[in-house]
């Protein structure tokens, strides 16, 4: 599939490995100490947009499992949040309030469409895979459009955030955030864990020579499709996180536009580096927020952006960073 | 009984005929060896053995079963391996990583998420094993990429060792290799000689003949003959097939 990747191959190094390792630690020790500092400058606001840069980061890491490892373009991935957040809107309905059972709701669901369009969408390569993703995509965001139930297009406001084993401790927006935080860590770990594993180490070898790997008895196609299906779920859980963040739901979480906006985190942070796109996921929206603040033309002003860095560090920030000799892979 | 039987292969590219009619046999612990002029259907027909490429009619049996149908990684799983003429390798690993993960493809499930593999002792001690044989024990801790040519030589046969084949398909092993590195290398195939068996493609006529018990002569698809290195070497057709510097080198080897 290297066909796939046009980017240049982030080679599984140890040294740099663990460096993104240390690098996505002090990211997290310093969205850990955010609140206080919200609060001593008396913005609180910041704290509630902090929590949807980390939800995104979580779908961002989720793509960069696939996208980064497994050289799949996935450009219907927004259908995966946007089946987190109607687990959310769904469910409640429902008088299942619980953010595990929701959680468990969203993964279920995606996993089945993910086994499903995905074993589709791997018979094909390329760009014929971006295609054929984002077509289930578009299948999935005019599903929710036509549910009138839940407010079509318009979408639908949520009457509560979830409970955890009954109680409403969500409601508090700094709790909302450190469980969104401890998410995103938890996932981290086990993504990283993931790509450092057998399977991860076949999921890497289709990326770098499909025909080797077919040559020395694996067959791709199960290992791109459980890492399809891995990826999908965690990005449903980003989600269920999303539409407590927002207390609303709406097709407009799983646009084109949206799956979009997600490869685009990952390619700012580095393909194939986990830490990358987390990295990406804040860069890109906080450049979003205060280009947007500047002018109306902001999207210009971050395409303009996004080409210089892809022109100048394919491997984006991650790229920038270890070149600049500022993160520095020690030997 | 055969390990491998090859029964009648017919491949075409369109029009072109690549593999006519191939009917050939690898025995237990037998180095059967094909050469050919360039474009003869060498490479072809080592990808239909390998399960690359369908054959269009024609069947494959290894030590006795039916494999026509089966892909690339079950016919691997089976014991049938092959190397390429040009090196396929995963450039951004490491060199033991390479070859660790063609012993990780016979030796328990893949889908295990959460162990690290790189400290997995298992698949490093055996892999290591199979490049020192290949004589690249030297070089394990360096990125694929960088390897030399003649090094990226013996990584193709240190993975294709690491798989445990019982039949080894080698395309031109020897490609681009010359000099000692050759004599070095010829050396090395000779001493898997009786472990498992091989279908040897090579240019290198002294190679061919220093290693092969049986060569066959493929010209545009169609083998011409068959015999020992001797037989093969006095045939008239052959020698037909062969003229200019090939022809020569044949007769002097
Ligand atoms: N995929 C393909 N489509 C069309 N023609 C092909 C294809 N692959 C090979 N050929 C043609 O088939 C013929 C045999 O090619 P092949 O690579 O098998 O030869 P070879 O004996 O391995 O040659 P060499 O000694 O140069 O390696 C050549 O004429 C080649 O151009
Ligand atoms: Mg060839």
């Amino acid at each position: 599939m290297s066909d796939v990747t046009t980017a240049p191959r982030a080679a599984p190094r140890a040294p740099a490995m663990a460096m993104r390792v240390k690098v996505a630690l002090i990211l997290f020790a310093l969205f850990a100490v955010l609140p206080p500092v919200a609060v001593a400058l008396g913005d609180p606001f910041m704290v509630l947009i902090a929590t949807r840069i980390l939800a995104y980061a979580i779908a961002a890491m989720a793509l960069d499992l696939i996208l980064g490892f497994g050289a799949m373009v996935s450009f219907g991935h927004a259908a995966y949040l946007g089946f987190g957040t109607y687990a959310v809107a769904i469910l409640s309905s429902y008088g299942v309030n619980d953010l595990l059972l929701q959680m468990l709701g969203a993964v279920v669901v995606s996993a089945a469409f993910a086994l499903v369009t995905g074993a589709i969408s791997l018979r094909t390569r390329g760009v014929y895979f971006i295609m054929i993703t984002l077509a289930f995509g578009q299948m999935a965001f005019f599903f929710f459009i036509s549910l009138s139930a839940y407010g079509g297009d318009d979408g639908y406001g949520l009457s509560s955030r979830s409970t955890i084993f009954g109680s409403d401790v969500l409601e508090n927006d700094m709790t909302l955030y450190y469980v969104t935080l401890g998410f995103l860590i938890a996932l981290f770990a086990a993504c990283h864990r993931i790509v450092g594993s057998r399977f991860g180490r076949v999921l890497t070898g289709i990326r770098e020579n499909r025909e080797r790997m077919e040559a020395v008895g694996f067959p791709p196609f199960r290992y791109q499709l459980t890492a399809f299906v891995i990826s999908a779920c965690i990005t449903s859980l980003a989600g269920v996180l999303l539409a407590n963040q927002a207390e609303f739901v709406s097709p407009a979480f799983m646009s084109w536009h949206r799956s979009g906006e997600l490869i685009v985190m990952v390619v700012f942070g580095g393909i194939g580096t986990l830490t990358g796109a987390i990295g990406g996921a804040v860069v890109a929206l906080l450049l979003e927020e205060w280009l947007g603040a500047l002018t109306h033309h902001w999207p210009l002003l971050f395409g303009l952006i996004l080409v210089l860095m892809v022109l100048f560090s394919p491997r984006g920030i991650t790229g920038l960073l270890e070149r600049t000799g500022l993160w520095r892979a020690r030997k | 009984m055969s390990r491998l039987d090859v029964q009648s292969l017919t491949k075409s590219f369109g029009a072109l005929k690549v593999t006519d009619d191939v009917s050939l046999t690898v025995e237990p612990g037998e180095i059967h060896a094909i050469i050919g002029p360039n474009g003869a259907g060498k490479t072809t027909l080592v990808a239909q053995l390998s399960g690359q490429l369908k054959p269009d009619s024609g069947r494959i049996r290894l030590d006795g079963a039916d494999i026509t149908g089966l892909s690339m990684p079950e016919r691997v799983k089976r014991g049938l391996a092959r190397s390429f003429q040009i090196t396929s390798i995963l450039p951004g690993f490491t060199v033991l990583e390479n070859v660790a993960l063609a012993v990780q493809a016979r030796s328990g499930s893949s889908f295990r998420f959460f162990r690290p593999v790189a400290g997995d002792a298992a698949l490093n001690d055996a892999a290591m094993e199979a490049l020192t044989e290949a004589g690249l024990g030297d070089r394990a801790g360096v990125v694929a990429s960088a390897l030399s040519h003649g090094e990226h030589r013996r990584l193709e046969l240190a993975i294709a060792l690491a798989t445990n084949p019982q039949v080894l398909l080698l395309d031109e092993p020897l490609a681009g290799v010359g000099g000692e590195d050759a004599e070095a290398f010829v050396a090395r195939l000779r001493r898997f000689k009786g472990r498992f068996a091989m279908l040897l493609i090579e240019h290198d006529m002294d190679a061919v003949f220093a290693l092969a018990d049986r060569v066959s002569v493929l010209v545009y698809g169609r083998i011409i003959a068959t015999g020992t290195p001797d037989e093969v070497r006095s045939d008239a057709d052959v020698r037909a097939a062969y003229l200019g510097e090939e022809g020569e080198e044949m007769a002097d080897a």
